[in-house]
């Protein structure tokens, strides 16, 4: 929002989503959006409105997905894919610099001057833009603030989506979020306070859409927040929006508030889980966990990395790739002499404590949006709330007699 | 209109222009973090220390000589030219601003070929980094210093420190435990700090031998016989984790408190920038906010396995 105004709202009919993505491209954007591939919504590059997976939706359960049919044509009918906006701003793969060696023994680096790809977020969900503040504290807050990543961020633009039927995985409203995307209690709520929930950095975005699907007609409730994006919708072709469809949006994102049944409690959950390391209930997790590493690579902000070396045969060129890690696999604690974590029990331990605990002594905040990615991609279908409950809970006593 | 959009601390600063196009000028940056790339310098002088450790002084140009300047347990990103990385800590004076020196176990591939680096061959060197051994807050103090094996050359640059500083400090006392006499660093510095009136060293082996005349067993043997005031040492200890655990252990117990125990710990590392995530012990990234802790603080994290 501009200087703490309520945003001016506008209506704009669903066939200007055509022309806005046409804009982004014009204006030098690569658009990523929602789009069908490989069986599921995921988010890549669109050309036009009409990549949108348009009547679609997804049924998100424990380690299941399954796209269904919408007896609609909503646009946005549906929530977050396994992929977030992660990929573009701190790509898996990420050349760090290259170089040559001449005969002399001299190091000549390549030119490293670019420009850095230039990304408009079309369809993201309040718990992304949660993820990335996440990823801004974590990249942009310390001394070595990570260049690449805040030229991608700072060149992005964002057309964010209000939330109207979350998935059965969802619990963003535990993380200090909401399914409105400027609804959100930013700081001010007990929970953004004490540091145990993302929500607590402003979700900076350029527009904000609110679908609204009536039998005759089909448009959306669009507001800035950016100066950017009021030049944006400047250019679509808008009216004034009516009382009427302003209250519709409230009901809406309540209707959406009271659909989300999952809950992490969150009070008290840093301090329980980093006492309770030795707790019996990490063995019975190992038990389940395959130590695949899909909840680190559907994280939003799980921002481990590794670092390759990349050479030729002559031993003339040499390139340093960073890429994705994960805490999942047994090389990621690997020192001479052997791994530090080899137990799948300490690998799964590491994870959930850092999301749901350390992470708040290191960033000042939780590493965790409620976005339930890890819940519907775990093979096994492991709940992040239902281990999290049972973990801050004190370990059951030893057995009574009989 | 131009306004400036900070994207926080330490962020790039886009320039927003007005105007009836949505112009946002870039910043051109360099799309890698300059943090991640070395310094290519050359090797000034290599000594070999052991059957699979060496020293290697590299050469430092007069004007990278303030930005490679380090304090006492820091360490640096040693690279290998089309071999890869890895975290050395730096054994040197830390007086000597023209030379910057360290001492590698070869243990891996990227370790092995440092160690084959020969003089005048060229290195990747970032750093320094981390925090260093307590030497301003052991002012005035006795100071304990126990290593194990190759613990002992982070532990150098205290030593050339202390010694150049000598009046500072109380008693300095070094304890030195290694496997065997064939691994014995820095052997011909040892007889000279042997024969040094203000320090006292002593050595132990795992295994002694015929010619061997000093004391065997490990490191915390030697405690007794060292005469701790507890109230005023301060201890700096590295050395393999078991070894700081028995060695930190065995001082405390002589009623030195945890907080006054220092020790240099070590875990995997790829930025030494804190944001790769690897060297993550419990909340803390090793990299950022050690090596060095206090006993206090890491004993605690050691004792739960695999963390």
């Amino acid at each position: 929002m501009l200087d703490g105004e309520p945003a001016a709202a506008e209506i704009i009919d669903a066939t200007e989503i055509q022309h806005l993505v046409a804009l982004l491209r014009a204006d030098g954007y690569t658009v990523i959006a929602p789009t069908l591939h490989d069986g599921v919504i995921s988010s890549a590059e669109i050309e036009s409105a009409d990549d949108l997976p348009a009547g679609w939706t997804a049924r998100q359960t424990p380690g299941n997905y399954r796209l269904e049919r919408r007896d609609d044509a909503a646009l946005f009918g549906y929530v977050v894919g396994p992929h977030s906006p992660r990929r573009q701003l701190h790509p898996s793969r990420l050349k760090l610099w290259g170089a040559r060696r001449d005969a002399a023994g001299e190091i000549i680096l390549d030119d490293m001057e670019a420009s850095p790809p230039r990304y408009a977020f079309v369809g993201l969900r309040g718990c992304e833009l949660d993820a990335i503040g996440v990823q801004d504290r974590v990249f942009q807050s310390h001394d070595h603030a990570d260049p690449d990543y805040a030229s991608r961020r700072a060149a992005a633009f964002i057309v964010a989506v209000d939330c109207a039927e979350p998935a059965s995985t969802c619990f963003c409203t535990s993380m200090g979020g909401d399914p409105g995307v400027d609804a959100q209690t930013t700081g001010s709520d007990q929970a953004g306070q004490s540091g145990q929930t993302a929500g607590i950095d402003a979700r900076r975005h350029d527009l904000v859409l609110t679908e609204l699907l009536d039998a005759d007609s089909h448009r959306f409730i669009v507001r800035a927040g950016s100066a950017a994006g009021s030049r944006l919708l400047a250019r679509l072709e808008h009216r004034k929006a009516e009382p009427a469809e302003l209250e519709q949006r409230e009901s809406i994102l309540a209707t959406a508030r009271q659909a989300i049944g999952r809950t992490l409690d969150t009070r008290g959950l840093k301090e329980s889980l980093q006492a309770n390391a030795e707790h019996p209930r990490w063995d019975e997790i190992a038990e389940r966990c395959l130590g695949c590493a899909n909840c680190t690579l559907v994280c939003p902000t799980c921002f481990c990395s590794s670092v390759e070396e990349v050479g030729d045969l002559a031993g003339e060129r040499a390139e340093r790739w960073r890429r994705d890690d994960s805490c999942f696999t047994l090389d990621f604690s690997y020192i001479h002499g052997g791994s530090v974590r080899v137990s799948t029990r300490s690998r799964y331990r590491q994870w959930l404590t850092h999301k749901l605990a350390h992470w708040i002594d290191q960033f000042g905040t939780s590493g965790c949006v409620g976005c339930g990615r890890c819940i519907t991609w775990c093979p096994v279908g492991i709940d992040i709330t239902e281990e999290a409950r049972v973990l801050a809970s004190p370990p059951p006593a030893t057995r009574p007699q009989g | 209109m131009t306004e400036l959009r900070s994207t926080g601390e330490g962020g790039v600063a886009t320039p927003e222009i007005d105007g009836g196009l949505d112009v946002r000028a870039l910043p051109i940056v360099r799309p890698a973090n300059v943090d991640m790339v070395p310094h290519f310098l050359r090797v000034g002088d290599r000594v070999v220390e052991t059957a699979d450790v060496v020293t290697l002084d590299i050469a430092v140009p007069k004007f990278l000589e303030e930005a490679c300047r380090f304090r006492p347990g820091q360490f640096d990103m040693l690279y290998a030219f089309g071999v890869g990385e890895v975290p050395i800590s730096i054994s040197g004076d830390p007086a000597r601003t023209e030379r910057i020196t360290h001492t590698i176990r070869a243990v891996g591939p990227v370790s092995r070929a440092i160690a084959a680096l020969g003089v005048g061959d060229t290195i990747g060197l970032r750093g320094p980094f981390g925090n260093h051994w307590p030497i301003e807050l052991a002012e005035g103090h006795d100071v304990l210093l126990a290593a194990g094996g190759i613990g002992l050359m982070p532990l150098r640059p205290v030593i050339h420190h202390l010694l150049r500083h000598r009046g500072r400090y109380g008693r300095v006392v070094l304890l030195y435990g290694a496997k065997r006499r064939d691994d014995l660093l820095f052997r011909s510095e040892l007889s000279t700090w042997r024969r040094h009136p203000d320090l006292e060293l002593r050595v132990s082996l795992n295994e002694g031998d015929r010619d061997w005349t000093g004391d065997v067993g490990f490191v915390t043997q030697l405690l007794p016989r060292v005469g701790l005031d507890p109230e005023d040492t301060i201890a700096m200890l590295c050395g393999p984790e078991i070894m700081i655990r028995a060695t930190g252990r065995a001082i405390s117990d002589l009623g030195v408190s945890p907080t006054r125990i220092h020790a240099s710990m070590e875990r995997n590392m790829k930025c030494a920038l804190g944001t790769c995530g690897h060297c993550q012990l419990g909340a803390l990234f090793l990299c950022r906010d050690g090596p060095v802790f206090t006993l206090a603080k890491s004993e605690p994290l050691m004792n739960i396995p695999e963390l």
